[in-house]
């Protein structure tokens, strides 16, 4: 083949005509990263061509195949790229938020502070990868590296809306939460591994933190589901636009659940995991340098995570009531996050204004107060379905 | 070390037969306000046992004493405690004074008396901002240091100096306090005892913190006696007691405040007696400053003093902050001590570390050693 100019190498084409596109939708994440390669991998094939005219790697590389393997390779960083920034956003703003609580200006370097998560990214970075001579080392590495894993892929893995999304499976919330209740195993084992006595009990609290918030956590997501009749992101949200939001009937499992989505995330009053005042730093004492600036990156997509649970399985998704479908197809992805952040401010509050419980109080809390909460919130749900008004 | 027998706190044992271990917690540990170690011996989560060891920061206080002359103790005395700093300089110039058999002039007394009360409340809202990072909140601890910073700003107004002060002097005071310092004095302990009630309603209204403090870290009254425990720690366990109304030193005699005492001998208690306490230094404050008002602008606030005591001992007490403090002087009618011995309220108090946390759970350990409220430079000197 011969092409005269650049232009004839960079044409958008449609994707969804494209015989191996992934999904059955409409994906925009995955649009803008098949334009990107589009104009990369076209500015690529002519360059290539330039030097070598009519070979075969130029086509090669706007292939349908080839354009669709790269554009997914651009597309993980794309959601990446986002779920990274928005949690940059959260973090922003409860250092502000939070500085204001106190009585203080918060972060002030550039950008009304935003800057200083850059910095403090790059402090982080440049510091020296200590690893402490008597760990496990293998364990060291492996539990942490799946900690932040983990938290990475289920920041990654929530929708932002009908058009934003990585997966679509019919158990989506139940993936999603799976994956979320794996960290506090590899916590536990971290904290065997870090040969720490303050990590070992860090470690240990992170299990029992986990048995006391996760049983009605669980349940309080079977109801919901059962609401929706569907484990599906999407059909829980486009359900709650077809009747009311559910907090408005869960009035009690959307109370509970924000507490318990507060322990989830290990956030004030709920983190004794990393209880500073008697543990150190808990588990995460024995990790240093970038490896403590990802355990904390970590930390935040999963309050981001938590939020974001929270506004699908309560507050409307990415719907905004009384709106036309016109409007509702506009921006979903900013109602989404407004919601997230909303639910966050909530979170920060609760981190300003309250004191870490103890570790029986949380057992306590979770069985004695959580748990039969959530299941007066199922049998209210039943009586509602069976009453006939979902 | 103690058998575990003689505490009467009903320690929780683990059903499983664990091994234990030993937890050691400090010096340099976020727990510890100072340098200090606590070797806690863990069952789980649960304490069992505890030692406290202290002496990081011994200068050789008493010992430099006996080399300086007696004006050239006062600024070290500011070192021993950087919370309150004047009531050491307090204790240190009447202790002399009676050495010397003389009596001050009543303003000096009433200035001294309102320096006290300051550092009082100073040293109370340190504590506090304390309490708020050991039980995991920076609000409290924020609030609390703002509040610290208007008392801050009254003792630059008073002697030039915001924490080492080197205000008292053998015989009087530095200084007088200027003509506007009852404006700015009023005004400041007037925004206080209103800006204090949203600390107290940020930490009594929330049932976390309550249920943080509440039943953790009791002492009896008998131990209490036993160890020796002395200051609001005392009289949270309901022992009525303090040394401004019951040994009134200076002036204390002549100011109208209530002591207050709680009888339930835990944190929360504790916690209160402290808050009470602040509010009882306000209305001290308030009294002292009619007092100088009424003896007048010109009156003397110091007295010349000779440079040299004659040979005797003398004794004087008072009530810091944070417990009863007391020094004890020697001379041998040089210019400078014989021998000057201080009683350190905390280096006996925290005598009580072992009995406090055996039986708790390790994440109560900070908030009932907070209550005790370390401050290391006395405790070592």
């Amino acid at each position: 083949m011969a092409y005269s100019s650049i232009l004839d190498w960079i044409q958008f084409r449609d994707m969804m005509a494209n015989p191996f596109y992934p999904y059955d939708t409409y994906n925009l994440p995955f649009d803008i990263s098949y334009k990107l390669w589009e104009i990369l991998g076209g500015l690529i094939a002519w360059l290539v061509n330039l030097i070598i005219p009519g070979n075969g790697l130029s086509t090669w590389l706007i292939s349908d195949e080839v354009s669709n393997a790269f554009a997914l390779i651009l597309f993980m960083v794309v959601i990446f790229l986002v779920a990274f920034v928005v949690t940059l956003l959260s973090l922003w703003m409860e250092r502000k938020v939070l500085g204001r609580l106190m009585d203080r200006r918060g972060t002030m370097i550039g950008l009304k502070g935003f800057l200083q998560n850059v910095a403090d990214g790059l402090k982080t970075f440049m510091k020296e990868n200590v690893i402490p001579r008597r760990v496990d080392k293998m364990t060291y590495m492996w539990t942490v590296s799946l900690v932040i894993g983990t938290s990475v892929l289920i920041a990654c893995m929530i929708p932002l809306s009908e058009r934003w999304y990585v997966v679509s499976y019919g158990t989506g919330l139940l993936i999603i939460m799976a994956i979320f209740a794996l960290a506090p195993f590899f916590i536990l084992v971290s904290g065997w591994a870090q040969n720490n006595k303050y990590s070992l009990i860090g470690g240990m609290r992170a299990a029992e933190l986990m048995i006391s918030y996760e049983v009605p956590m669980l349940i309080m997501i079977a109801t919901t589901c059962l609401m929706a009749g569907s484990f599906s992101i999407f059909d829980i949200v486009n359900m709650q636009g077809d009747t009311v939001w559910f907090f408005i009937p869960q009035i009690i499992g959307f109370i509970t659940f924000i507490f318990c989505a507060t322990a989830e995330a290990e956030r004030v009053p709920f983190d004794i995991a990393e209880a500073e005042a008697e543990l150190v730093e808990g588990w995460q004492t024995e990790y240093a340098g970038m490896k403590w600036g990802l355990i904390m990156l970590a930390d935040y997509l999963r309050g981001y995570v938590s939020c974001a649970m929270v506004v699908i399985m309560y507050l409307g998704g990415w719907l905004i009531p009384f709106a036309s479908d016109g409007i509702n197809g506009l921006l979903p992805e900013v109602v989404f996050l407004t919601k997230v952040w909303i639910v966050f401010f909530a979170m920060v509050i609760l981190r300003g204004a309250l004191a870490r419980v103890r570790t029986d109080q949380i057992v306590n809390i979770g069985w004695k107060v959580f748990m039969p909460l959530s299941v007066v919130n199922l049998a209210v749900v039943l009586l509602l379905k069976f009453g006939g008004v979902f | 070390m103690m058998s575990r027998d003689i505490i009467d706190v009903k320690a929780e044992t683990s059903a499983l037969n664990t091994q234990k271990m030993w937890v050691i917690m400090g010096p340099q540990h976020p727990f510890s306000h100072g340098l200090w170690t606590l070797k806690a011996q863990l069952d789980g989560e649960i304490v069992v046992d505890a030692e406290p060891i202290i002496g990081y920061l011994h200068r050789g206080w008493e010992k430099e004493c006996e080399n300086r002359t007696y004006p050239k103790i006062i600024p070290m005395a500011d070192r021993l405690c950087y919370a309150a700093s004047m009531t050491y300089t307090h204790l240190y110039c009447m202790t002399v004074e009676k050495a010397l058999g003389i009596d001050i002039p009543e303003k000096a007394k009433y200035i001294r008396i309102m320096a006290d009360e300051i550092c009082r409340i100073q040293s109370h809202l340190m504590w506090l901002a304390a309490v708020g990072t050991d039980l995991g909140n920076l609000t409290v601890f924020l609030w609390a240091m703002r509040e610290r910073e208007f008392f801050m700003d009254l003792n630059v107004r008073m002697c030039g100096a915001r924490m080492t002060t080197n205000f008292p002097r053998i015989g009087g005071v530095r200084n007088d306090i200027d003509d506007e310092f009852a404006m700015f004095a009023t005004r400041c302990v007037e925004r206080f005892e209103k800006a204090l009630w949203d600390i107290i309603a940020m930490v009594d209204d929330s049932s976390i913190f309550v249920s943080r403090m509440k039943g953790t870290g009791i002492l009896t009254r008998e131990r209490c006696a036993n160890l020796g425990i002395t200051g609001p720690a005392m009289r949270g366990t309901g022992v009525d007691f303090d040394v401004r109304r019951d040994d009134p030193y200076d002036n204390y005699d002549q100011m109208d405040f209530v002591v207050p005492v709680l009888k339930d001998g835990d944190s929360y208690s504790r916690y209160r007696v402290r808050i009470e306490e602040m509010f009882q230094s306000c209305k001290i404050i308030k009294q002292a400053l009619q007092k100088v008002k009424a003896i007048g602008r010109n009156a003397p606030y110091r007295l010349k003093v000779p440079s040299k005591v004659p040979a005797g001992r003398a004794f004087m007490r008072m009530e810091d902050p944070r417990g009863e403090s007391m020094m004890y002087l020697v001379s041998d009618g040089s210019e400078k001590p014989y021998r000057l011995k201080v009683r350190s309220p905390i280096f006996v108090n925290v005598s009580a570390a072992k009995p406090l946390v055996q039986g708790c759970r390790i994440a109560d350990v900070p908030a009932v050693m907070a209550m005790i409220d370390m401050c290391l430079g006395e405790t070592d000197r």
